[in-house]
């Protein structure tokens, strides 16, 4: 039952990663990028939850808190970037 | 019983996170597509965490994922305040339907201060008498 639940919640983030990468080619402005990224750091918690469910090693929690924290960093830094710099034509 | 409720979890928590990424690629502009992308992802990577806490039972897992999952409802609000704000205030276009913008004209474009409703109003008022 579990195994299976597994496998297809990892297909489904998979997908939705397809899915938020698409946002990210897609665009059109740079902000938009910096959510389809930010949306990729959350997917990617959820897939170390899922492999440390899968492999029966709980030490895989600290990775996902570690990227956490990395991802709200980034994105503190992206907006703070967006703000400074202004609306370009190249986005 | 523990294994049902974890896998029950699991698949509220992935479920979700299709929603987040479904609306991130369908929703029509940048506000939106944040509606979808910041509450469906946080909500769903606590779910995903909730079920490895349940799926391990000890005392160090809860404490790490409760951690976790208040650390991600404290910064995800912020993190989705901080991008929205620059992408308004950038000039991201808005939804062409959209009926009002009750942020238009309020920020200061060199402190990049927002003014309130009060001030907004009097300023409207004054500018409305000089030019009668």
């Amino acid at each position: 039952m579990l195994e299976i639940v597994i496998w297809l919640s990892f297909a489904i983030l998979s997908l939705s990663l397809l899915l938020s990468f698409v946002r990210l080619l897609r665009g059109p402005s740079l902000p938009d990028r910096v959510v389809a990224l930010e949306l990729m750091a959350s997917l990617t918690v959820g897939f170390i939850g899922v492999h440390a469910i899968a492999s029966q090693r709980f030490a895989f929690l600290d990775v996902a808190m570690v990227l956490a924290l990395t991802a709200f960093l980034a994105a503190v830094g992206f907006a703070r970037f967006l703000e400074k710099r202004g609306m370009h034509a190249d986005d | 019983m523990t294994e049902w409720i974890a896998a029950l979890l699991l698949m509220a928590g992935s479920l979700l996170m299709m929603l987040a990424a479904l609306g991130a690629v369908r929703m029509p502009d940048l506000l939106m597509r944040m509606h979808a992308t910041t509450k469906a992802g946080a909500l769903g990577s606590g779910l995903i965490m909730l079920a490895a806490a349940v799926f391990f039972g000890s005392a160090e897992v809860w404490a790490r994922v409760l951690a976790i999952i208040a650390f991600i409802m404290l910064t995800a609000p912020v993190a989705a305040h901080m991008i929205g704000r620059a992408g308004y205030f950038v000039g991201v276009p808005l939804w062409g339907r959209i009926l009002r913008d009750d942020l238009k004209g309020r920020y200061d474009t060199d402190n990049h201060s927002l003014e309130s409703p009060a001030e907004f109003n009097e300023r409207r008022q004054h500018e409305d008498r000089r030019d009668q």
